[in-house]
């Protein structure tokens, strides 16, 4: 029988109605680096079809219907899973060694993540894997403000532009203009334009810093490094293009801004320049996600532990914090800690100054922060 | 669960992750976990005297969270303790409140 090196990653494609979700899995599951894929689609609706798109209709292909993941059919979405991994080790479905998830374009991404990473009898057999969310460059600019929208761009770990061949480059770039807004960092890719390589959407996450410091690197190096800065009035830019290098652009010339909409939203980054206390954050962390875990869209950084020679990567959404990762090595030179923050409607400058206060009250660290 | 007192084992939270490759955590050994423990315990008293409560390690498997009046409440880990000691207090324990803030930066001074 076929073995399984570890739990089973688990990678959740997410983003609006019409993004092209559907068509990005189509496009992965033709590499070959794909054959041993389980797939989960969620659709909104009496007749689903988004399976019938995917031209592949076998064993390992789940449709959940009639019900949207993060609210009507999350009892479903556990089952199911458990289903595919008791038919994987009876031997009745071909073996497969990740799952991805398609949800429905209004779908929250969280309760979905938190459905995986919390049920008792999944958390021991598959692991939360990079989230893959699509924005759609024709419709992206009056749909990025809708709630739902944001949250998926924001929590995601990748982000996949489509329809650049439909929309102009004036439109386009707007587009990514706002999604660098919501989430600064991730690695972005236009389709159809670039080619997508499977393997960088689904791998590289967070699980697999550990022992790769090439992983480390695209995981981290580009995400923290503060390049990206924010105007005064809300046009922050220069996050990383996954091939082309950092995104130039308007730099404050034009008014695309998602603040008309999303206020809340935004993204800063903390640098401390000195070790911290794991305690002591690990106690205001927690505190901070117990009062405002929804507000917190996502929480990511490198920290230089104090004792700890190597460095500690946090990654988190909401109220979920994946188990620290102890990683190889740093990914440079440079030795500060460094967080980033996504949330909605947190006062940036008060969550800086408590965990000030809260780190300096054992007489650690100084923090600055960049964004 | 303890065979002798029926206490049940802590869940799987990040600050208290198991020991396992790849996973940076403070409980590789008893008497690193001892000591997390006992820091744990110090640091977050520092925050929770604000709001009138107290922290105690209780055998080592969990922590007792009492007020100055004698109300208790058993705590797993740190996700349960905010939620307990709203609970308890009727407060919020919120770490973004300038009024903590405050209190904590003139501890520093």
């Amino acid at each position: 029988m076929t073995e399984l090196a570890g739990p089973t990653p688990v990678n959740l494609i997410t983003g609006f109605l019409g993004s092209g979700k559907t068509t990005l899995l189509q496009r992965l599951l033709r590499d070959p680096a794909l054959a041993d894929t389980a797939v989960l689609i969620n659709e909104f609706g009496e007749v689903g079809l988004d399976h019938q798109l995917l031209e592949r209709i076998d064993e390992t292909m789940v449709l959940l219907q009639s019900g949207c993941l993060c609210c009507t059919i999350r009892g479903e979405l556990a089952s199911a899973i458990k289903d595919l991994h008791a038919r994987r080790e009876s031997g009745d479905i071909p073996f497969f060694r990740r799952l991805v998830i398609e949800s429905t374009g209004l779908a929250d991404p969280f309760p979905i993540l938190s459905t995986v990473h919390a049920d008792p009898v999944l958390k021991h057999h598959f692991r939360l894997g990079n989230v893959i969310a699509t924005v759609d460059a024709v419709n992206g600019e009056s749909q990025l403000p809708r709630q739902e929208n944001a949250k998926q761009v924001a929590v995601a770990d990748r982000l996949v532009v489509t329809k650049t061949d439909l929309a102009d480059k004036g439109t386009t770039e707007t587009v990514i203009s706002l999604v660098r807004q919501l989430n600064p960092s991730a690695p972005l890719w236009r389709a159809p334009c670039d080619p997508l390589d499977a393997e960088a959407l689904l791998s590289h996450d967070t699980f697999e810093l550990a022992g790769k410091s090439e992983t480390a690197q695209r995981w981290f190096a580009d995400e923290v490094r503060p390049k990206w800065h924010r105007h005064g009035h809300g046009h922050p830019l220069n996050g990383l293009d996954h091939d082309r290098g950092p995104l130039s652009g308007s730099g404050g010339t034009h008014e695309h801004s998602l603040s008309r909409h999303c206020d809340g939203i935004h993204a800063f980054a903390l640098v401390f320049d000195k070790p911290l206390d794991w305690t002591t954050f690990g106690i205001w962390l927690t505190m901070l996600l117990n009062r405002h875990g929804p507000a917190v869209l996502r929480v990511k950084g490198i920290l230089n532990v104090a004792g700890s020679p190597a460095p500690v990567a946090v990654h988190g959404v909401q109220h979920l914090v994946h188990p620290p990762v102890h990683m190889a090595a740093w990914p440079d030179e440079d030795r500060r800690s460094r967080l980033v923050f996504i949330v909605d409607g947190l006062d940036r400058a008060l969550i800086e100054r408590s965990l000030s206060a809260f780190l300096q009250s054992r007489g650690s660290p100084d923090v600055t922060t960049r964004a | 669960m303890c065979a002798l007192c029926g206490v049940l084992g802590n869940a799987d939270h990040w600050t208290d992750a198991i020991a396992r490759p790849g996973v940076f955590s403070r409980s590789s050994d008893a008497a690193e976990r001892r000591r997390e423990r006992m820091r744990r315990v110090q640091c977050t008293n520092r925050i929770l005297k604000f709001y009138g409560l107290k922290l105690s390690d209780w055998q080592g498997s969990a922590f007792l969270l009492s007020t100055a009046t004698g109300k208790a409440e058993m705590v797993d880990h740190l996700a349960h303790l905010w939620v307990k000691a709203e609970k308890l207090t009727g407060r919020l324990c919120d770490p973004l409140d300038p009024a903590l803030i405050e209190r904590l930066e003139a501890a520093r001074d």
